[in-house]
């Protein structure tokens, strides 16, 4: 499918707009950083987690970056900070912690407030 | 015309059979006075398998609209009713599915609003929903509400409109009064009203769609309220036009005004819903007196009839317009304050008097009828017409 040209969209008229705000394409939202309200994000400790994947299942934004069937890391620029990744996360036993948790967004390391 | 089948029925069991018989594919619903035997026998005709819907037991109307516009945007026809304080609970979801264009038809059993509680017929339920971007149609009998739901499904989803609407019948008065009324087959309605083929549907996978988008911070709102005033001042040709296909079909005269005696009448009543019967009756009584008296029905109130009342009342030396509702603050009645505005562009003043009547299912005697066709026979021949407006029948 070809992409929705919307490159003079500030020019059309009411009548040009696709009825009642409909977008007619999917994934377009690949094209926008819509991560940017977030006010927390995921931190994922590398050692800790077990590669259950349920942080990939469950994202609801798809944010949960995969490489070679393995989680390397969150897409930032649509990841909300929703924090269902780190809840789902499961507790790893070796280390009595789960490996992801949310962290207050501009802060590198857990614990720093 | 087409064979039809008489009926005595109430009009909820006739706007039922009517929703039946267009066989939509959902229906959220949630039951409230005086409309709930429209949706018991909606979920009998689904229980017995007389029709296909799926039908949600919603946990209240915000959540029936709600449901409604999902199962809309989704690619379902979709039909619910309502009520009163029901209507009220689905105030924010009326202008989402008006905005999201989503054809739904909704049947509204007319009823006074809270406070003090009350479970009669009014207006005020329905005239809140005036502004809302839903085509609203009224029904004077229990035939009027059978044929104006079938048309219902015609007008919404016509490419030209893609708007939601709310058909309407007086709550008790005909809702639950038993009715002479006629009745087409099941074959005879699926044709006419024929198959809904959204255009875009969220369940349509090989053409994915998102809708509800946002179009704020100085994106294209504006433009997409112009894409809706368009298409509900594009419905007027389609309502006329559906509506001549439906008489043909049934013999029954449709349109979006109606008019009693108004060839050469003097004096004139304007009113909506069931009193319409009483005001012909009266009107014709005076006949035979030689007081040359004149109804005139609106049956379709969005897209308001503007031109279709102006050519009725033209030259008319006096016109009551009757409200079954309140503005409160406001110079008069909802219908009062449209039919006013619509006749400012006559170049002849028609005197113009408003009254409030009937609220809260008061009492609509004929006496009281009587009496404003007697003030507009005074108004005719040079009285001063009372100012302002005037409750009629209060204590």
């Amino acid at each position: 499918m070809s992409k929705w040209d919307i490159s003079k969209i500030s020019e059309w008229k009411s009548e040009d707009f696709p009825r009642a705000a409909v977008i007619p394409e999917s994934g377009n939202s690949d094209d926008y950083n819509v991560g940017g309200w977030r006010s927390e994000r995921p931190y994922r400790d590398e050692k800790v987690c077990t590669q259950c994947m349920l942080c990939w299942i469950f994202c609801p934004d798809s944010s949960v970056l995969v490489e070679d069937a393995k989680v390397v890391g969150f897409d930032f620029e649509h990841c909300k900070g929703c924090g269902i990744c780190a809840a789902e996360c499961p507790s790893n036993p070796k280390f009595g912690r789960k490996a992801i948790e949310m962290v207050p967004e501009g802060c590198e390391m857990p614990g720093v407030k | 015309m087409v064979d039809q089948k008489t009926l005595a029925a109430t009009g909820n069991s006739l706007v039922a059979e009517a929703i039946r018989q267009c066989n939509p594919d959902v229906i959220p619903a949630y039951p409230i006075t005086p409309q709930t035997t429209v949706v018991e026998e909606l979920a009998k005709f689904v229980a017995q398998g007389r029709m296909h819907a799926e039908y949600i037991n919603v946990e209240s109307e915000h959540s029936a609209m709600s449901a409604s516009v999902g199962a809309s945007a989704a690619g379902a026809r979709v039909a619910t009713a309502t009520s009163s304080q029901g209507l009220a609970l689905m105030w924010e979801e009326l202008h989402i599915a008006a905005g999201m264009r989503l054809p739904i038809v909704m049947f509204n059993a007319n009823r006074a609003l809270s406070a003090p509680i009350n479970i009669h017929c009014d207006h005020s339920d329905i005239m809140g929903a005036r502004d809302t971007g839903w085509i609203i149609m009224f029904a004077e009998t229990a035939q009027e509400a059978y044929d104006n739901t079938i048309m219902a499904f015609r007008i919404a989803e016509h490419p030209d409109v893609l708007l939601p609407v709310l058909t309407t019948a007086d709550g008790f008065i005909t809702t639950h009064s038993i009715d002479r009324a006629e009745v087409m087959d099941d074959e005879t309605v699926a044709k006419f009203v024929g198959e809904y083929v959204p255009t875009y549907a969220l369940l349509d996978t090989d053409n994915p769609t998102s809708h509800g988008n946002f179009a704020g911070l100085a994106g294209p709102y504006f433009e997409f309220k112009k894409q809706e005033r368009t298409a509900i001042d594009a419905s007027k040709p389609v309502i006329k036009q559906v509506g001549e296909e439906f008489s043909e079909l049934t013999g029954r005269p449709f349109d979006l005004v109606e008019t009693w005696g108004m060839e050469d009448a003097d004096i004139a009543i304007v009113v909506i819903g069931s009193t319409a019967g009483n005001a012909r009756h009266v009107a014709r009584d005076l006949r035979t007196k030689g007081v040359k008296a004149g109804v005139v029905k609106v049956r379709v109130f969005r897209p308001f009839p503007a031109e279709e009342l102006r050519t009725a009342l033209k030259g008319v030396k006096a016109v009551a317009v009757l409200d079954r509702s309140e503005s409160f603050g406001a110079e008069g009645g909802p219908l009062f304050l449209e039919v006013r505005s619509a006749l400012y562009d006559l170049e002849t003043r028609v005197p113009l008097v408003n009254y409030i009547y009937g609220l809260g299912g008061s009492d609509v005697r004929l006496e009281l009828m009587e009496q404003v066709f007697s003030d507009l026979s005074d108004i005719a021949s040079g009285a001063t017409a009372p100012f302002g407006l005037t409750y009629l029948g209060t204590r």
